[in-house]
């Protein structure tokens, strides 16, 4: 009977295609968008993963997500230092300036100052240039992508811009700087170039403020328990202390509680999934109507309602898993597309299960709409004409 | 004697049309004899098609007594009855009602497969009783590739495959010519006629009266007259 179910499924070719079409729609929009989403998600928090080396971030206790700086004194450096189960403890700078353009007009820039000794927290990858040169005077290292649109070097003529190079040089808040080194950073959230330097030079550089310590990075002596450290921290100091794991934590939650993201996103799951299951259901209702006829003249013939309803899940499930498989496909095709621009894109595998939980409903409701009509269904209307 | 193959006593049957109410079988008495072609006449509306639901198990009746092979239809477990349906009956309808999906041979392998047999021995069984009807080089076609005489006979093969005790026929030949009527009756009367299986023949075609043994008239509900046929000419 299971074979007779498929082939029935399988014979109206037209209904067969536009109930996989409506699966598959509401499969891809299910599992595309929160993709989307949660690749944003991560950039909220890239910053942190990219700075790899230290265990532990020590900050103000009321900082909610990395961009929210509020600055210490220079002096809690040392207080972290003196905690015991701390290894090494170096300060970052981090902060926003302008930087002024030969034509004269102004860039919004992220400034990161980076410990003088040791340069811990710099970018992942270096294009051009070394690390080591931000020990030159004046010497700062611009990410490629700022260093290619929006640090360029502007057209005095119109035509195009050319990128920053080597050795060129850039107007921070009426400072000199000049470009050593150009990185590769993992793209975050807010889209302003990120220069770096160190950090008694991202103090001169930036505006003059009495306090100018963003964070206090620490590496923890090996076999610490890190968050027993974190704890220790936050009573020796008053400072918040979080893992690296933990402050990325705290910063996308920040962002999915304060900000319309999850919102937008969650609306457009939910609309693929309703337009999915109103395409699917409809048309997967409708294959049943039209086919009444012969689920009558089986029933006639002595075939049981467990046995029907055994059949139409069995088509339900057919379809789905077609519908399903073709969705995830079509987004990880998207997302393979997409892996060099802009877009924020990530497919972990818990996304597949979202998803497939998704499909799964539609089809399930889909079946059971034609599975109430067959049950309630009257054999005797075989002899009707 | 020949043994009773259907027994109905007193048969009602009401259905609820809008606010009024349609007495579609008026207190029916009718017996059908194993070995026997009982073709069912009337104008349209005058019960039938109710009638030979009843006997078939497919439809139940308000009050009155049906059995089949002496046993009450109405009085047995919904499984039971079905399991009889399976195991006993043989229908054919007006409109054919083949899968349209299915091969021939699939189509007329249905009724084992739902008495729970063999996909392949089914479909053996299935290609000898399409060679039967004279189908046996069109087994792989689908219904659509065949003419509606020959989608009757596929019908006529699914109907008899399961060695059934009774056949139930609804205007088998309304929907066909003259001619091609003909030859589904003799496929009827030659193939599916036997000693110990009985055949009732919905009709209201006057030219295939011949071919019954009994003809029970019916109007208004009621069986008002039965009569025996007078051999084809
Ligand atoms: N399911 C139903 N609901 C309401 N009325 C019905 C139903 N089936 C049949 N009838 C009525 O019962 C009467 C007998 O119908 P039917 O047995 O189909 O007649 P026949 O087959 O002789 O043309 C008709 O008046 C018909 O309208
Ligand atoms: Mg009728």
């Amino acid at each position: 009977m299971y074979r007779i179910a498929l082939k029935m499924l399988m014979g109206d070719t037209g209904k067969y295609v536009g109930i996989i079409m409506g699966l598959t729609f509401a499969s891809l929009i299910m599992t595309q968008q929160p993709a989307i989403f949660i690749g944003l998600m991560a950039r909220t928090y890239s910053f942190i993963s990219d700075v790899g080396q230290p265990d532990i971030w020590v900050m103000d206790d009321k900082v909610q997500f990395i961009d929210d700086i509020k600055p210490l004194q220079d002096t809690e450096l040392y207080s972290v230092r003196g905690i015991a189960g701390v290894d090494w403890a170096v300060p970052l700078y981090k902060g926003l300036l302008k930087a002024r353009l030969a034509d004269g007009t102004f860039q919004t820039c992220n400034l990161v100052g980076l410990d003088d000794t040791t340069l811990i927290g710099g970018p992942p990858y270096m294009l051009n240039g070394q690390l080591k040169d931000l020990r030159r005077s004046d010497s700062i290292i611009v990410d490629v992508d700022g260093a290619t649109t929006k640090l360029a070097k502007p057209a005095l003529h119109g035509g195009a811009s050319t990128p920053l190079q080597l050795d060129d040089v850039l107007e921070l808040n009426d400072h000199r700087a000049i470009v050593v080194g150009i990185a590769r950073t993992t793209r975050t959230f807010q889209s302003q170039p990120v220069i770096y330097t160190t950090y008694s030079r991202a103090k001169s550089f930036a505006p003059r403020e009495r306090k100018s310590l963003s964070f206090v990075l620490v590496k923890a002596r090996p076999g610490q328990n890190l968050h027993e450290l974190t704890q220790r921290i936050h009573a020796g100091t008053g400072l918040a202390a979080y893992t690296s794991e933990e402050f990325q934590t705290l910063t996308y939650q920040y962002f999915i509680k304060n900000t319309g993201i999850p919102i937008n996103f969650g609306m457009s799951v939910l609309l693929g999934f309703i337009v999915g299951a109103a395409i699917a259901g409809q048309t997967f209702y409708n294959f049943t109507l039209e086919n009444i006829r012969q689920f009558g003249v089986l029933k006639a013939m002595g075939t049981s309602n467990l046995t029907l309803l055994r059949m139409i899940l069995l088509q339900a499930l057919m379809v789905g898993t077609i519908g399903y498989g073709m969705g995830v496909g079509l987004t990880a095709l998207f997302g393979y597309s997409m892996r060099n621009s802009v877009l924020a894109f990530k497919f972990p595998w818990q996304l597949l299960v979202f998803s497939g939980a998704g499909v799964s409903l539609i089809c399930m409701f889909a079946a059971l709409i034609s599975i109430i009509k067959v049950l309630r269904l009257e054999p005797a209307i075989v002899f009707k004409g | 004697m020949p043994e009773v193959a259907v027994s109905c006593q007193q048969l009602l049957k009401v259905f609820d049309a809008g606010d009024q109410q349609v007495i579609a079988l008026d207190h029916v008495d009718l017996e059908i004899l194993q070995g026997e072609l009982l073709m069912l006449v009337g104008p349209s509306g005058c019960g039938k098609t109710t009638l030979i639901s009843v006997i078939a198990g497919i439809l139940d009746q308000d009050a009155g007594v049906c059995e089949l092979f002496g046993q009450n239809l109405a009085a047995m477990r919904s499984k039971d009855k079905l399991r009889f349906r399976a195991q006993h009956i043989g229908f054919v309808f007006q409109a054919f009602n083949l899968l349209p999906a299915l091969t021939l041979t699939e189509n007329v392998s249905v009724p084992l497969i739902i008495n729970g047999v063999k996909r392949s021995i089914a479909e053996r069984k299935a290609q000898e009783i399409l060679a039967a009807v004279g189908l046996g080089k069109r087994m792989g076609n689908l219904p659509a590739q065949l003419s509606g005489g020959q989608q009757q006979r596929v019908a006529i093969a699914r109907a008899l495959v399961h060695s059934p005790k009774l056949i139930v026929c609804d205007e088998p030949t309304s929907a066909l010519d003259h001619e091609t009527g003909q030859t589904v009756m003799h496929l009827l009367k030659d193939v599916a006629m036997q000693q110990d299986r009985a055949l009732v023949i919905v009709t209201h075609d006057a030219r295939i009266f011949g071919f019954a043994d009994r003809i029970a008239e019916m109007d208004d509900g009621r069986v008002i007259n039965v009569r025996a046929a007078t051999p084809n000419v």
